[in-house]
């Protein structure tokens, strides 16, 4: 009997084994810290954007503000680049 | 750079022949006579013992074949310092006598004969050929299954699979997949969302194969890759959006009918290989290529069964009027694709009307009804019209530009049945455009494809998703090869 074979295929897949990355460690306080806040242009976010950063500047945080062009495209890298460089937090509002 | 594997060819007279080929067994005299008077080494591609009288070297494993690019037998070389210098095809008697330096070849034989297909280019063949020979280019890793595994279940387990069997991608069909186009296996088609990948030929190639494609299929698969990875198209936010919808693959011009794709009966049903496959194996290249999986990046509330593949033809032999194509710009005859970011079709059943107007008019009440009667503007249409109803239109003179303006007309909506509260109906436009009339449609929101079996009063409309730049647009790309 000869001996069973093997089958080998090509990977259909992007063969991506996504780094490992740390997550940010979680804030101890708000007070003086720089929350953003992003609006992904969806109907009413921004109702629900002002309610937070109201709360948010109660607690002694300092916020901005920041919005995609649109919600059916990801965040432009530059957008993705300034907040990642302004801010100590980041919070975004899914919203309809 | 020569590829060390290639075998020399020795110096002088080279023939390369089989028994199974008439024209061989011909001139196997001719080969015999020449053997007493020139340098000649006999390559048998069958059966070594072929011809009669003459010493063959043994080629039944095709290499010396496949390497020196024998494309039918016999075939005659002659070789100066391992270099070919010269090659006669099939049976010519002058060319033969030029190639040798010798005269009075097969006086008895006809001046010429064709030869027959080298064994190293039978189709059945070439695939095992090409892995054995070609030194693998192909870069994609290797996944080895266990002998007691099957493959079809370890596939699907391994999440590859859109939930249908998938084929099984081995080298050799991919590699045969790949003689579909003329495109460098590594020459990178697109980035695909959402992990922006780059995605090779190959890759589009290995998912061709598992989507169940045929090599002449592989151009129009390349091509709706490239169409869907545009901006313009933002297959990202296609895949992501909760709505049910997803790329709609029209497929224009004489490919078609090269592959054997459908425009007629049942256009967007079952039953037709080129139809099913082109459209799942883009799905297929999102998924695995892009890792956008339903439930993950996909977050459609429910989806459509067009998910698993919505790829059809137009019907342009049959059609009064000039191809979708053409209408988004594209010269006539040309091989497109156009992708549409649609929802699935809905039937528009009208058997009584038999003037355009009235037709039209059940069209436009229709159409208004694509996603909400009262959202407006937001979503673009394609409307498949069947060859029944565009017909009507023809018979009394309608072009398409005639049509669609008629139908913008009769979607100019006034605001007090569109906005929020009226009827009942809290959905809707805000309240201050109550005084504005407004059209469903943006104006180059209406696209019109002629499809579908010769029998029946029915047309399609198929709803788009968010119009625009802020969404997606039409993307029509030419097919290459």
């Amino acid at each position: 009997m000869s001996e069973p074979k093997t089958t080998v295929l090509l990977d259909p897949t992007g063969e991506r084994s996504p780094a490992t990355r740390e997550r940010v460690a979680r804030l101890d306080t708000l007070a003086g810290k720089t929350v953003g806040l992003l609006d992904i242009s969806k109907p009413r976010g921004d109702l629900f954007l002002d309610t937070v950063e109201a709360r948010l500047r109660d607690r002694g945080a300092e916020v901005l503000r920041f919005k995609k062009p649109t919600f059916t495209k990801p965040a432009p890298v530059d957008l993705r680049h300034e907040i990642a460089t302004q801010c100590d937090a980041v919070i975004e509002a899914l919203a309809d | 750079m020569p590829d060390p594997l290639r075998p020399p060819l020795p110096d002088g007279i080279v023939a390369v022949v089989k028994r199974d080929c008439p024209t061989c067994a011909l001139v196997a005299p001719v080969l015999v006579a020449l053997a007493g008077q020139v340098k000649l080494t006999v390559f048998a591609q069958d059966d070594p013992s072929f011809p009669e009288g003459v010493d063959s070297v043994d080629d039944t494993n095709l290499d010396v074949s496949w390497h020196h690019g024998i494309e039918a037998v016999p075939t005659l070389l002659r070789v100066e310092g391992g270099v070919e210098v010269e090659r006669a095809l099939g049976w010519h008697r002058g060319d033969w006598e030029q190639l040798t330096g010798v005269s009075g070849l097969g006086e008895n034989l006809p001046d010429w004969r064709p030869g027959c297909g080298s064994l190293s280019v039978d189709p059945d063949r070439a695939g095992d050929l090409a892995v054995r020979f070609g030194g693998s280019k192909l870069r994609s890793r290797r996944v080895e299954f266990a002998p007691l595994e099957d493959e079809f279940d370890a596939m699907v387990q391994r999440g590859w699979s859109d939930g249908l069997p998938l084929v099984p991608p081995t080298e050799k069909r991919v590699m045969a997949m790949l003689a579909g186009t003329t495109r460098s296996p590594d020459e990178v088609v697109a980035v695909v969302p959402p992990d922006l990948v780059p995605c090779s030929v190959e890759k589009v190639a290995i998912n061709a194969v598992a989507a169940g494609c045929l090599p002449e299929y592989l151009p129009v698969v390349l091509a709706a890759v490239e169409a869907a990875c545009t901006d313009e198209f933002n297959i990202h936010g296609l895949l992501a959006t909760t709505m049910p919808t997803a790329p709609v693959v029209i497929v224009n011009g004489p490919i078609r009918r090269a592959i054997g794709m459908n425009s007629g009966k049942n256009v967007f049903g079952q039953g037709n290989r080129a139809n099913s496959s082109i459209g799942r194996a883009l799905q297929l290249i999102v998924r695995n290529v892009g890792g956008g999986r339903p439930g993950e990046v996909d977050r459609a509330t429910f989806g459509n069964p067009g998910k698993l593949s919505f790829c059809f033809a137009e019907d342009e032999e049959g059609s009064p009027w000039q191809p979708l194509s053409v209408d988004l710009g594209a010269q006539p005859g040309v091989n497109t694709v156009t992708l549409f970011p649609g929802e699935g079709p809905r039937s528009i059943v009208d058997q009584l009307s038999r003037v355009p107007e009235s037709l039209a008019r059940s069209f436009a009440v229709n159409l208004r009804t694509l996603h909400h009667p009262k959202l407006l503007l937001a979503f673009d249409c394609l409307l498949a019209i069947g060859p029944e109803h565009a017909r009507i239109f023809a018979e009394a003179g309608w072009d398409k530009a005639q049509l669609v303006a008629r139908l913008h007309e009769l979607l100019q909506i006034p605001g007090r049945e569109f906005i929020r509260g009226a009827g009942g109906i809290a959905e809707g436009l805000p309240e201050h455009l109550a005084d504005a009339t407004l059209p469903k449609f943006k104006p180059d929101g209406i696209l019109i494809v002629h499809c579908g079996g010769g029998a029946g009063l029915f047309s399609t409309m198929i709803g788009g998703w968010v119009g625009g730049e802020i969404g997606s647009q039409p993307v029509l790309r030419e097919i290459g090869i």
